[in-house]
């Protein structure tokens, strides 16, 4: 029978050992039961800052435990009896346990100033504590200046500063401390940082403390020990965490001298089936207030829970993130406090980096190093810490072109959110079981933690001889990419000519389409004029989707999913007249089954007459633009999503891409469109819209990601016109928005940084391409229709042109023609 | 006894309604296939229009190109490249489909078959 398994906390380390425990007990030998004080699962607490834009909490959601997990939220554990091996929750439930393992996480320490209890003082820890900020913020609204007071100067508090800039505010951020981040950062690196910092609108004070808060009216003002005196809209506190160990005390477990439940190396605590992990747990004497060590006590846990002798392996420290758009890095003993560590320096205040290096006495071994503003070198330095140096340390943080090839130890920790080494990896790739990164990820989980490993992770694939080759067949050497931008560039608007000057051979059914494909977006004309004909596959080649007989179906451009019902009829009379089978599809439009190649014109004909255009259901090109029906009618809308979906779906409507674009527009945030499962999906707040990047259903599913939020409807175009132009121009052959922002060096940020930040100055020139677009627009459909000598391509047979295929045959099924199986007796027989 | 099966040509259409790499279905008076090809270099390829893995007579709606300078022609529906000048099936060397004699008669077209 299995034992009980009792988890107190569900923060993001229960969380972690919940599902690592799964993972493994593939034998069911624990039953979980999880007792949670908050209301939610278990959220992304790291990316908290995140929050403010988009203020959705599911936004931070973390996967969910399987249904064989009891969650029980809302209901926190307040006695552990260990004599009868009971809990018993708030409510009165009792829960018996074989095991218990405490992860209460810790609360915000508020240091003693008079005031911290007035109204507008805020902590900053949950989704809750933010959505006080936000009322605060909300409630002093049009009052004085809007400002905001951060006291803490730490990795947390500038996260905070971060969420308060995210609200609108200025903050002043207050650190006791003599600079920023003093745990992790020097004095060189923060000195780089407060600089960096006070360009986003942050006020630093270092070496002050508050003094005293007041409240008037509706301000807030704030007396520093330094004598400076701050007008506030909110009082934000993030200096520092303290460990919930209240609940060990009780129930008379030793906690460490400065908090935290005393545990070994196992993370077990003098009682034996007694566990704690996390920022609860004092293991060696020190509480770790990162999510990395936590994670690392959660998989011990797991394993010694299934039998196993995991031990602790030790924190590391190691830190690299993003601060309001600056890089910070620190690993190792950054502040060199070995005995006789020496410190390399190379600190470019004009270019805006620091970075350091700590060496061994011998400069033989790296021991640790800071970076600020630009810490790339991060993945290839942490994992050589304690190892021996190539050559001159400076070499290491040298800026580029003077840099080293660092050859990693097999041993080196490649992955520290997962502990997974360079010799883990490159047995996964010899042994064959992956061959790019998507592929490393899931077979060692390295790069799916923090992603910092990810730079490293493409490294070894090369060190290991993978050719990362980007060719796109073996008539092309160049990528999709190259191959565009020659086009491009050299004007070339003939495949043959292409091939002839960059390629070899006659091309074949992967670089003729994605030739083609090319050259449409780049809008030279009918995607079946002359030459381009013969590129294009049977879909683009006869602008219908084939079927498994070879028949076609079509589907008209419905934008948005509105429909008059006159045009409603003029589908249902063709369908009927051609027999065609009649299917509602799920981008909100109507597919019609079992034409034949020479029945597609006069089938156009039709629908053309009556006001309809192609829909391009057939092409890697934006498909279809869904929509809830928005504010017009549904009581809860607050924008106009049918008429934002119409206008995106003509405005974008015949644009070829690497692969189908798919997008939906919700008028609220109960997002009825699924726009989240799109390549770009919108979402309309109430003060504009939300516009989210990179969903996909299909094989593996995933949600869009926020790019850009609350923006008027002209700047949502325009930021949509560059994202769907520089995935047209960059992304490999067949690839959807989701692996193209995944493969970028930097993610989602990077993307950011080109289309919203412009920083690589080409946003006019995306902007003008898809103007060209706009601009040239011509259906497809009627292409044809107006082109005797395209129409005639459309023909049974070269020599029977009115003749029927005499293999395609039909059979009734609930009232509609559907295809006779091919192969099947009854083919024979007719 | 010996069964003798006569081989006749078929005029199919003019040379000149062949665009290069566009391949063409002809219907043959048994009621059977053939799609028809005219490669870049002027020659032209007759193979089975039925694509053996889908059952679907589609070959000749296939994007015709090369493999290691093998002319070939890809299926529609599934992808599979056959030889245009032996039949065979480069992704399956199990499978292969006919091949049909080809030749111009005064500008005309025309498919050997039975």
């Amino acid at each position: 029978m299995a034992r009980t398994l009792v988890v107190v906390g569900h923060g993001m380390v229960g969380h972690r050992l919940v599902q690592a425990l799964r993972d493994r007990d593939t034998t069911g030998r624990w039953r979980v039961v999880v007792f949670a004080e908050e209301n939610r699962p278990a959220y992304d607490r790291v990316a908290l800052s995140s929050y403010v834009d988009s203020w959705v909490p599911d936004d931070l959601a973390l996967a969910p435990h399987g249904p064989e997990v009891e969650l029980r939220l809302g209901d926190p554990v307040t006695e552990v009896d260990r004599v009868r091996k009971t809990v018993t929750t708030a409510s009165g439930v009792e829960q018996h346990y074989d095991a218990l393992v405490l992860a209460t996480g810790s609360f915000p320490f508020v240091p003693p100033v008079p005031g911290r209890d007035l109204p507008g003082c805020h902590v900053y820890r949950t989704i809750e504590d933010l959505d006080g900020i936000r009322a605060t913020v909300a409630a002093a609204r049009g009052v004085g200046r809007r400002a905001g007071m951060v006291l803490g100067g730490g990795l947390l508090g500038l996260e905070a500063a971060n969420a308060l800039r995210g609200m609108g505010l200025s903050p002043h951020v207050v650190e006791l401390g003599p600079r920023l981040m003093p745990l992790q950062v020097d004095e060189g690196g923060a000195a780089l940082l407060k600089r960096l910092v006070e360009k986003l609108d942050l006020t630093v004070h270092t070496g002050t403390s508050a003094s005293s808060i007041e409240r008037d009216g509706e301000r807030l003002f704030a007396r520093l020990s330094n004598g400076l005196e701050l007008d506030l809209d909110v009082v934000v506190f993030s200096a520092g965490i303290r460990p919930r160990d209240d609940l060990a005390r009780r129930s008379g477990l030793e906690v460490g001298a400065r908090g935290g439940v005393v545990v070994d190396d196992a993370c077990r605590t003098a009682d034996a089936d007694v566990y704690a992990i996390g920022e609860c747990a004092a293991l060696g004497g020190m509480v770790y207030g990162l999510v990395g060590p936590g994670y690392s006590m959660a998989e011990v846990v797991a394993d010694r829970l299934l039998g196993g002798g995991a031990v602790f392996p030790g924190a590391d420290l190691s830190t690299k993130l993003k601060l309001l758009g600056v890089d910070v890095a620190s690993f190792g003993d950054a502040h060199a406090t070995t005995e006789g560590a020496l410190e390399v320096v190379v600190n470019d205040a004009v270019a805006g980096t620091y970075a350091k290096v700590v060496v061994s006495d011998d400069a033989k071994t790296l021991l640790g190093g800071v970076l600020v503003g630009d810490a790339a070198a991060y993945p290839s330095l942490r994992p050589l810490v304690g190892r021996d140096i190539p050559g001159d340390p400076v070499q290491l943080i040298a800026p580029s072109g003077g840099g080293v090839e660092l050859a990693l130890p097999a041993d080196a920790q490649v992955c520290s959110c997962h502990a997974v080494t360079k010799q883990d990896i490159t047995d996964a790739i010899h042994a064959g079981e992956c061959a790019d990164v998507p592929g490393i990820k899931a077979c060692t989980k390295a790069g799916t933690g923090c992603g910092s490993c990810v730079p490293m992770l493409k490294k070894l694939l090369a060190e290991c001889g993978v050719e990362q080759s980007r060719a796109l067949c073996e008539h092309f050497d160049h990528s999709r990419a190259d191959l565009f931008e020659i086009v491009r560039s050299t004007g070339v608007t003939t495949f043959s000519a292409l091939i002839a000057k960059h390629g070899r051979g006659r091309g074949c059914d992967i670089c003729k389409p994605a030739v083609a494909s090319i050259l449409a977006s780049l809008d030279t004309g009918h995607v079946l004029d002359g030459e381009q004909a013969t590129l294009q596959d049977t879909n683009d080649r006869f602008l219908a989707n084939i079927q498994r007989n070879g028949t076609y179906s079509v589907v008209p451009r419905i934008p948005g999913g509105e429909i008059t019902p006159e045009k409603l009829i003029v589908i249902g009379e063709v369908a009927r007249d051609y027999g065609l089978y009649t299917k509602i599809t799920g981008g909100q439009r109507i597919d019609l089954f079992g034409a034949t190649v020479d029945q597609l014109p006069r089938i156009w004909r039709r629908l053309v007459d009556a006001g309809f255009e192609s829909g391009h259901a057939y092409g890697k090109a934006l498909r279809t633009v869904k929509s809830c029906v928005g504010t017009t009618w549904c009581r809860f809308g607050v924008q106009d999503s049918v008429g934002l979906a119409i206008e995106l779906e003509l405005r974008y409507r015949g644009l070829r891409a690497p692969h189908k674009i798919k997008s939906a527009v919700s008028g609220c945030a109960r997002e009825c469109a699924e726009a989240r499962g799109k390549d770009f999906g919108i979402i309309a707040t109430e003060n504009g819209w939300n516009l989210y990047v990179g969903g996909n259903g299909g094989f593996t599913p995933r949600h869009a990601e926020l790019l850009v939020s609350d923006v008027d409807t002209e700047t949502l175009v325009r930021v949509v016109d560059r994202f769907l132009m520089f995935y047209v121009r960059t992304a490999d052959r067949l690839q959807r928005t989701a692996s193209w922002i995944e493969a970028m060096d930097g993610g989602l940020e990077r993307l950011r940084s080109v289309i919203v930040d412009d920083s690589l100055g080409i946003c006019a020139d995306l902007e003008a391409a898809m103007a060209v677009h706009v601009e040239s627009y011509a259906d497809e459909w009627r292409g044809v229709l107006d082109d005797p000598e395209k129409l005639s391509r459309f023909s049974s047979f070269v020599n029977a042109p009115g003749t029927p295929d005499p293999t395609i045959s039909f059979r009734e099924e609930r009232g509609q023609r559907v295809p006779v199986p091919l192969g099947l007796p009854e083919v024979a027989a007719r | 006894m010996t069964a003798v099966v006569e081989l006749t040509w078929t005029s199919v259409c003019a040379l000149s309604a062949l665009q290069p790499e566009a391949g063409v279905a002809v219907l043959l008076p048994d009621a059977s296939q053939v799609a028809l090809f005219r490669t870049f270099d002027g020659a032209l390829h007759a193979v089975d229009n039925i694509d053996p893995f889908s059952g679907a007579a589609v070959l000749s709606r296939g994007i015709v190109g090369d493999r290691g300078g093998v002319a070939v022609v890809a299926s529609p529906i599934y992808k599979q490249a056959f030889d245009l000048t032996t039949g065979a099936c480069l992704d399956d060397p199990a499978v292969s489909i006919a091949v049909h004699e080809v030749r111009v008669l005064d500008d005309v077209v025309q498919v050997r078959c039975p």
